[in-house]
């Protein structure tokens, strides 16, 4: 029996050694474990105060060191990131699924509207989005709600001009027409039988839009309009730790870092399957 | 000529229908301004004076031409927060005066840096064809885009100013009086908004030097005796360059957004500032000409790119 089996070398797929794909998985995964255990629990709590535990360095006890009223910096990044990432994600959810529904529509159907929407699109494009976004705010108020709706909105032409360009690659297809012939509803067209081919490109513009959300997020908290104090975000954070860089330069420093881990590990991740997207299927 | 004429009718056409976005936008729908103003205890009677005085009664399209006619011929309107004496509200254009200086001077000092670093960088990046420097670019490159730019105006005030001390934190100088300590001082913020898209730029331009030193016109010119140098720089480079330029004008953009944010690491006196203050003070009037003014700026930058990408280019007026 043993002689018609085959020996198994040990075989380490070639995904498994791409530097960007285990980098990149290896950040993110640490950063989603520490906003995870962040949310039931943190080494020190997040908002008790202590004059005695001021601006200690980074050590042991204290991994990132302790800010201005004696709080452990390791935990409000834990909180802060978790708000940072809950807040992206959210904004991908809006604008994504947004951006699907106008981006079907327009590119199936084609038309006025579908004119009317992308000149929309190509001008809201041009403008900087963190102005358009300050806009939204300075019209809504600020908050938290408020800026995943503003952030959700401006993050939309983006996601809708690359869903319109697939399905009009797809509407003409062969089998597209035999569907319609057969009386297929126009929504089972629409998100049964194109929907599914766009998601391969859909999902890179997904990760793409997860990090300029966390960028976005933390720029306008910094800017003091996007989560207010005593909530912690890593935006807000930095802006706090700004006024003790002379004192606690840790403080910046480790806030920022948090955020360049959690974005660089990301997109090195986003980076990493998309080089391998093509070998996986390969392979199989 | 046909083309300039067209080009201007657009930008008009472009700059009207900002102009009308802001207005629906802070005219219209955040609705009567007059509680804001005067607090919840004024009496019916100051509350229906000041409206008439705005000229909220009026209806929209009458609110729309006045506003505008009022702008063009220079009165931007007041501020709700920001008052000039005891029963005068600050003018819009006296608070923007000298701060709109500050914001271009820093735009433009951050394209400079781009364009002075990134190009050589690129060029040298091309002809180099070495893994290593392949390797190494593509991570800096990576890392510089997970940078936010306030965090980079942080680490550049840290390093710069604190550890090297090439320059004291906060200690800006107005360009009226001292234009060469200004822009010393000014180097520091721009370098932190230059710095993600150094990598990106050189990145494209090796990309696209890459591309044009595959083409037939480099083996014309090589076998017609062009020295290396002169196949480089006369051809290649000239051609690559092409769509480098566009890259630059799309990124304009992002540049004045980054300007904004920068300014309040630095403590720049920009119209960034204002306009964040502005915005949490809610003055309307503020933030809507802040908006018409940055727009337009990178409105008419877009337009001069494209006239200047066919003075580079004669081929695509041709076409």
């Amino acid at each position: 029996m043993t002689g018609m089996k085959k020996e198994r070398k040990p075989h380490i797929p070639r995904v498994l050694r791409d530097p960007y794909l285990l980098a990149g998985a290896f950040m993110t995964l640490t950063a989603l474990l520490a906003v995870l255990v962040g949310l039931f629990w943190t080494p020190y709590s997040t908002t008790a105060m202590d004059a005695a535990e001021r601006f200690h360095a980074p050590s042991w006890r204290h991994l990132f060191g302790t800010d201005n009223f004696g709080r452990d910096i390791f935990s409000r990044v834990m909180k802060g990131a978790g708000t940072t990432i809950f807040i992206s994600s959210l904004v991908v959810l809006f604008s994504a699924s947004l951006g699907i529904v106008t981006g079907a529509v327009t590119g199936y159907f084609g038309g006025v509207v579908d004119e009317i929407v992308m000149r929309f699109i190509d001008a809201v494009n041009g403008f900087p989005s963190i102005l358009l976004a300050l806009v939204m705010i300075s019209i809504l108020n600020s908050g938290r709600h408020n800026l995943i709706l503003a952030l959700g909105i401006v993050f939309t032409p983006s996601f809708a001009r690359i869903v319109r360009s697939e399905f009009i690659r797809f509407r003409d297809a062969d089998y597209i027409s035999r569907a319609r012939l057969m009386g297929v509803g126009k929504l089972r067209i629409l998100f049964v039988h194109i929907l599914p081919n766009v998601f391969s490109t859909f999902w890179v513009s997904v990760m793409i839009g997860f990090n300029n959300g966390i960028l976005a997020e933390s720029g306008m908290s910094f800017l003091g309009i996007g989560v207010k104090p005593p909530d912690a975000s890593l935006g807000n954070m930095l802006s706090d730790a700004q006024g003790y860089l002379m004192k606690a330069p840790w403080y910046a420093l480790f806030t920022g870092l948090s955020i360049v881990w959690i974005v660089l590990g990301f997109s090195l991740l986003s980076e990493g399957i998309r080089r391998n997207a093509g070998e996986v299927s390969d392979e199989r | 000529m046909r083309y300039l004429v067209k080009k201007l009718f657009t930008l008009i056409m472009t700059l009207f229908v900002v102009s009308v976005a802001a207005f629906l936008a802070f005219q219209i729908i955040p609705g009567d301004v007059v509680d804001s103003i005067l607090g919840t205890e004024a009496t019916p009677e100051r509350e229906e004076q000041l409206r008439e005085e705005l000229g909220l009664n009026d209806p929209p399209t009458v609110r729309y031409v006045n506003w505008m006619t009022d702008v063009l011929h220079g009165d931007l309107g007041k501020s709700y927060r920001y008052s000039k004496s005891m029963n005068e509200m600050m003018p819009v254009a006296e608070l923007i005066g000298d701060k709109l200086p500050v914001t271009l001077w820093l735009s433009f000092l951050s394209i400079l840096i781009i364009v002075v670093i990134s190009i050589p960088l690129g060029v040298f990046w091309a002809k180099s064809r070495s893994h290593v420097l392949d390797a190494v670019m593509s991570v800096l490159t990576q890392f510089s885009m997970a940078v936010p730019s306030f965090f980079l105006g942080i680490l550049v005030t840290y390093f710069f100013g604190m550890v090297l001390r090439w320059f004291i934190p906060g200690s800006y100088v107005s360009y009226e009086k001292d234009f060469a300590g200004f822009i010393g001082y000014l180097i520091f913020p721009a370098i932190s908004v230059a710095i993600p898209k150094i990598a990106m730029t050189a990145r494209f331009l090796r990309n696209s030097m890459l591309t044009e030193m595959s083409a037939d016109y480099v083996l014309t010119a090589r076998s017609k005796g062009c020295t290396e140098r002169r196949v480089m720089y006369g051809h290649v480079l000239r051609n690559a360059l092409m769509p480098v330029v566009t890259f630059l004008g799309m990124i304009i953009a992002e540049i004045v957004a980054g300007s904004i944010v920068v300014e309040q690491v630095f403590a720049l006196p920009g119209v960034g500032r204002l306009l964040i203050s502005s915005i949490s003070t809610r003055d309307f009037p503020v933030v809507e000409i802040l908006v018409l003014y940055i727009t337009s700026v990178v409105i008419v930058v877009y337009v001069l790119v494209d006239l200047l990408y066919r003075l580079i280019d004669p081929r695509i007026s041709h076409k």
